[in-house]
C-alpha cells in the first residue's frame, strides 16, 4: 500500500509553548516566595502551601470525574491556583483552611464556570475572598513574628503588618485631638520608623500573608516570567506605577503630595498581585490599551481602599473588579485592523 | 510602537530560519522528468484551456493551453515529446485538475522563435505586455497572480512605486535567496523592464537582513548599473514578505483594508517574477523551469533545484536521494503558509517555491486544548486581527460576527497559530470561516 502522509493545515511549524508549560513555569517563579514563606514563618508554612495545593489537586481531579470531563490535574493550573491561594492567607490560620479555600477556588471559582479559559475571576483570589468573609479574625491574624524581624518590620509597634500600623497611625494622626498625647507621640514615631522600614520590605522579615512579604524573592520570579515573555509588562507597571502615584499623591499624613511611594510598592501584596495575580491570562484583557486601563483601574482601587476603605489592603479586591470589566476593556480597545479604521 | 524605528510592520515572529541547510547550495538542474503533468490551473483566476489533444507531439515551450480570460495566463510544455493524455490529475492545491500529460522523447527540442532580441528594451509597452502574458507568467513567489494583470492598473490608478520582493521570509525556503546570488543580472534586467511597463519613478528590492550576500551583490550590480534603484536591507520578521506588510516597512505607506497595493500606488513582484519577466521580454521564454528548494529532515540531499514545471514530486525527490523511511509530511512551500501534500504525484506547478518533508516526529500535531486569553495571537498578527476570537465565532458557527471582526482582512500568515500554546487551529478554522462567509455573501449579491 502507498505511504500516507499526514495532511493538515498550514502552518506546519509551532514554538513549543503550552498551556501546561506555562502554568508549571508561573509556579516555579513563585518557588523563591515559598522557599523564603518557609524560612520566614516556619514549616508550619510548608504544611499550609503543601494542603493548598493537594486540595485544589483532588479537586480538579473529583470534578472532573463527576463531571466525565477530561482529566485535567496535570495541565498545571489547579497546581497553580492552590499555591496562589495559600500565598494568600496568613501563616496563622489553622490548617484546614486552605483547604476549604482551594476547593471553593477551584470548584466555585472555576469549575462551575466550565473549567479553566472560562473563569471570569482569578480562582485564587476568588477562593481567598471568600474566606476573609467567612473567617475574618482567622484571616486578618498575623500575630506570627517572622524571622528575624517583627511582624510590623519596625520596634516600636511589633503586633501589626506594616499596613495596618500605617492605617492606625493616620487614624489617630489625623484626629489627634481625641487620643492622649502619648499614643500620638507613639504614632509619630511609628511613622517615622516606617518610612525607615524599607530594608525590612525588601528582603521580607515581616508580617503577612504567606506569599506576599519578600519583595526581593517575588521579583526573582518576575523577571524570569518577563524574561520568558509568560506575562508582560503592561499590567504590573502601569499596575505599580498608579499606586505609586495615587499614594505619593494622597498616602501622606501632611496633606497632598507627602505620601512615601516606596512604602505603598513595598508593603502588602502589591507586588505578588501585580506580577503574579492581575497578569492571569484568562481573567485579564487582551489588547494593548485594555492592560494598560486594566493596570491603572487594579491601581486606583487599591490606593482607594488602602486609604479610605475599611481594610489596610486592597490588592486582592481590585483585581477582582477589575477582572470583572476585561470583557468590557477587551470589546472596548479592539485594535486598529491593519488599513483600517478603528471598529467600534 | 513607533519609538523603534525600524524597517518593518508591527506584529510577526521570529520562527527558526532553518535555512542552513540549503542557503550556501548552489541551484543544480534536475535531469529531465520521463513525462511532465501541466494542470490547467497554475494561476489565481480563470483556468487556461486545453489547445492539445492526445497524441499531439509538442515542443518544449510550446502552449499546450490557452488563457481562459484576461485573469488567466497559458501553460506551456516544458518538455518535447508526445501528449499521452488530457485528463483529471492530481494537483497540488487540492482536488484533481484537468492536466495535459507529456511524454518525454528525451530531446527537449525547443520552440524556434526563443531567441535573445537585442533591442528588447526598444519595444513598445503593449508588446512586452502580450509577451509576459503568453510566456505564462504568474506570480513565482507562491500567490500565483497572473503577472500581467498586476502590470495593468486600471487607468483611474497611478503607480508611483514598483517593490521587488526578495524577502523569503518564510523559513526553509531559499530559492529566492539562491536566484539573487546566481541571476542577480536577470532581476536587475528584469526590473529595469518593469519600471519601463509601469511608468515608475522609484524601485526598490526589500531583502531580510538575514541574507547580507544577496543584500551586497543586488548592491552592486546596481551600483555598476547606475540604475536608480534601492536596496532596502529589512528586519527579520515574519511575515515581512507578505505584501501590504512590505509596503508598510519599504515605504511606509497603508494599504487600506481590503484594497490593493496599486491603491497606494505599489506594485509589488517576486525576484524570481521579475528574472522570468525578462526572459520572457528578451527571449520570448515562456515560463517552463523554476528554482524549487528541496528541503526538510525527510529529504536524503537537500538542495536548490531548477525544475521543468510538471515534474512530480516523486521524480523531484528520487533526484534529490530519497525520502526518510520517517517521512510524516510533505509540504509544497514553506512550513508557514506552505499546503500539505497526499499524494507525490502532484506536479511542480509555477508557485512550487520549495518543497519541505518533515519527518514523522515534526509532523505529528499537538493536542488542542482550551484558549486561556494568553493573547498571543493578538499580539503577533500583522493585520491587526482578533485571532482568538475569529476561531471561536468560527467554532460557534457565528460568521456574521466573524466577518464584522474582520475575518475577510486574514492573510493566512499563520502567526498566530504559530505562537498558540493551547494549539487551536486557528488558521484552518478562520480558512473555513473565511469560505462561509464569502458563501454567504454571494448568496447575498
Amino acid at each position: 500500500m502507498e505511504k500516507k502522509y499526514f495532511v493538515s493545515s498550514s502552518p506546519h511549524i509551532f514554538d513549543h509553548e503550552s498551556v501546561p508549560k506555562i502554568m508549571y513555569s508561573v509556579s516555579i517563579a513563585l518557588l523563591p516566595a515559598a522557599a523564603g514563606a518557609v524560612y520566614f514563618f516556619g514549616l508550619r508554612a510548608l504544611w499550609l502551601i503543601i494542603i493548598g495545593i493537594v486540595s485544589a489537586l483532588a479537586t480538579e481531579a473529583v470534578l472532573c470525574k463527576l463531571t466525565k470531563k477530561p482529566m485535567t490535574i496535570s495541565d498545571g493550573s489547579a497546581l497553580l491556583t492552590g499555591l496562589l491561594l495559600t500565598f494568600n492567607v496568613s501563616a496563622q490560620v489553622p490548617l484546614w483552611m486552605p483547604a476549604i479555600g482551594s476547593v471553593f477556588a477551584i470548584a466555585i471559582g472555576k469549575f462551575i464556570f466550565g473549567g479553566l479559559g472560562f473563569n471570569p475571576m482569578n480562582p485564587a483570589l476568588l477562593g481567598r475572598a471568600f474566606l476573609l468573609a467567612s473567617w475574618p479574625t482567622h484571616m486578618t491574624n498575623f500575630s506570627l513574628a517572622p524571622r528575624n524581624g517583627t511582624i510590623s518590620g519596625i520596634d516600636v509597634i511589633t503586633g501589626a503588618t506594616p499596613l495596618n500600623v500605617l492605617k492606625a497611625c493616620k487614624g489617630i494622626l489625623q484626629n489627634s485631638s481625641q487620643f492622649p498625647l502619648e499614643r500620638v507621640n507613639e504614632a509619630k514615631q511609628a511613622w517615622i520608623e516606617l518610612s525607615g522600614s524599607i530594608g525590612n520590605l525588601f528582603w521580607g522579615n515581616v508580617g503577612g500573608c504567606l506569599g506576599e512579604t519578600s519583595v526581593f524573592l517575588l521579583l526573582i520570579g518576575a523577571a524570569f516570567l518577563l524574561y520568558k515573555r509568560y506575562i508582560g509588562w503592561k499590567i504590573p507597571f502601569t499596575y505599580i506605577a498608579t499606586v505609586a502615584l495615587l499614594s505619593w499623591i494622597f498616602g501622606g499624613k501632611e496633606g497632598l503630595f507627602t505620601g512615601y511611594v516606596i512604602f505603598h510598592i513595598f508593603s502588602g501584596g502589591l507586588i505578588l498581585g501585580a506580577f503574579f495575580m492581575a497578569t492571569d491570562m484568562v481573567t485579564s484583557p487582551s489588547t494593548f490599551w485594555g492592560r494598560i486601563i486594566f493596570g491603572v483601574g487594579c491601581g486606583a482601587l487599591t490606593v482607594l481602599i488602602r486609604q479610605i476603605g475599611g481594610y489596610p489592603e486592597g490588592v486582592s479586591y481590585s483585581i477582582l473588579l477589575m477582572n470583572l470589566l476585561t470583557p468590557l476593556l477587551d470589546r472596548w480597545t479592539k485594535p486598529r485592523v491593519f488599513g483600517g479604521t478603528i471598529k467600534k | 510602537m513607533g519609538f523603534l524605528k525600524s524597517k518593518s510592520f508591527s506584529g510577526g515572529i521570529h520562527p527558526p530560519d532553518s535555512k542552513k541547510g540549503t542557503d550556501q547550495k548552489a541551484i543544480e538542474k534536475c535531469p529531465l522528468p520521463p513525462f511532465v503533468v501541466i494542470p490547467v490551473q497554475q494561476h489565481i483566476g480563470a483556468p487556461s484551456k486545453p489547445i492539445v489533444q492526445k497524441g499531439d507531439q509538442v515542443l518544449s515551450g510550446q502552449p499546450v493551453t490557452e488563457s481562459g480570460g484576461f485573469v488567466s495566463v497559458p501553460s506551456h510544455a516544458s518538455i518535447s515529446g508526445t501528449v499521452t493524455a488530457v485528463e483529471m490529475r492530481p494537483h497540488p492545491l487540492g482536488a484533481p485538475v484537468l492536466s495535459i500529460v507529456i511524454e518525454s522523447d528525451g530531446q527537449d527540442n525547443r520552440v524556434p522563435d526563443i531567441a535573445y532580441q537585442d533591442d528588447y528594451l526598444n519595444l513598445d509597452k503593449k508588446e512586452m505586455l502580450a509577451r509576459v502574458q503568453s510566456a505564462g507568467l504568474a506570480g513565482l513567489g507562491g500567490a500565483t497572480f497572473p503577472t500581467h494583470v498586476k502590470l495593468s492598473p486600471p487607468p483611474d490608478k497611478t503607480i508611483e512605486i514598483l517593490i521587488i520582493n526578495g524577502v523569503e521570509c518564510e523559513p526553509y525556503l531559499t530559492s529566492d535567496h539562491r536566484l539573487m546570488l546566481e541571476q542577480a543580472e536577470k532581476i536587475v534586467s528584469g526590473m529595469q523592464l518593469l519600471v519601463k511597463i509601469l511608468g515608475v519613478k522609484k524601485a526598490y528590492i526589500g531583502i531580510e537582513k538575514n541574507k547580507p550576500d544577496a543584500i551586497r551583490i543586488m548592491q552592486g550590480l546596481i551600483a555598476k548599473s547606475g540604475l536608480p534603484y534601492a536596496v532596502v536591507p529589512l528586519h527579520v520578521k515574519y511575515p515581512q514578505g507578505a505584501e501590504k506588510q512590505l509596503i508598510k516597512a519599504i515605504t511606509g505607506r497603508t494599504v487600506p483594508a481590503g484594497r490593493l497595493p496599486m491603491d497606494v500606488g505599489c506594485v509589488v513582484q517576486n525576484v524570481g517574477t521579475a528574472a522570468a519577466v525578462y526572459d520572457a521580454i528578451a527571449f520570448r521564454q515562456p515560463l517552463i523551469e523554476r528554482v524549487v528548494t528541496v528541503t526538510g529532515k525527510g529529504v536524503k540531499e537537500t538542495k536548490n533545484v531548477l525544475t521543468r514545471i510538471g515534474t512530480p514530486f516523486s521524480y523531484l525527490f528520487e533526484f534529490c536521494g530519497g525520502l526518510a523511511e520517517d517521512t510524516g509530511k510533505i509540504i509544497m512551500g514553506g512550513p508557514m503558509m506552505g499546503l500539505a501534500q497526499s499524494s507525490l504525484e502532484a506536479p511542480v506547478i509555477k508557485g512550487t517555491s520549495g518543497l519541505l518533508v518533515l519527518n514523522e516526529h515534526d509532523s505529528r500535531r499537538f493536542k488542542e486544548s482550551v484558549c486561556i486569553s494568553c493573547a498571543r495571537c493578538i499580539d503577533v498578527c500583522p493585520m491587526g486581527l482578533l485571532p482568538k476570537m475569529l476561531g471561536a465565532y468560527v467554532k460557534a458557527e457565528y460568521f456574521d460576527a466573524a466577518k464584522k471582526h474582520n475575518i475577510l482582512d486574514c492573510i493566512e500568515c499563520g502567526s498566530c497559530a504559530y505562537v498558540c500554546p493551547a494549539h487551536i487551529n486557528l488558521v484552518h478554522l478562520i480558512k473555513y470561516g473565511k469560505s462561509q462567509v464569502i458563501k454567504s455573501m454571494k448568496k447575498a449579491g
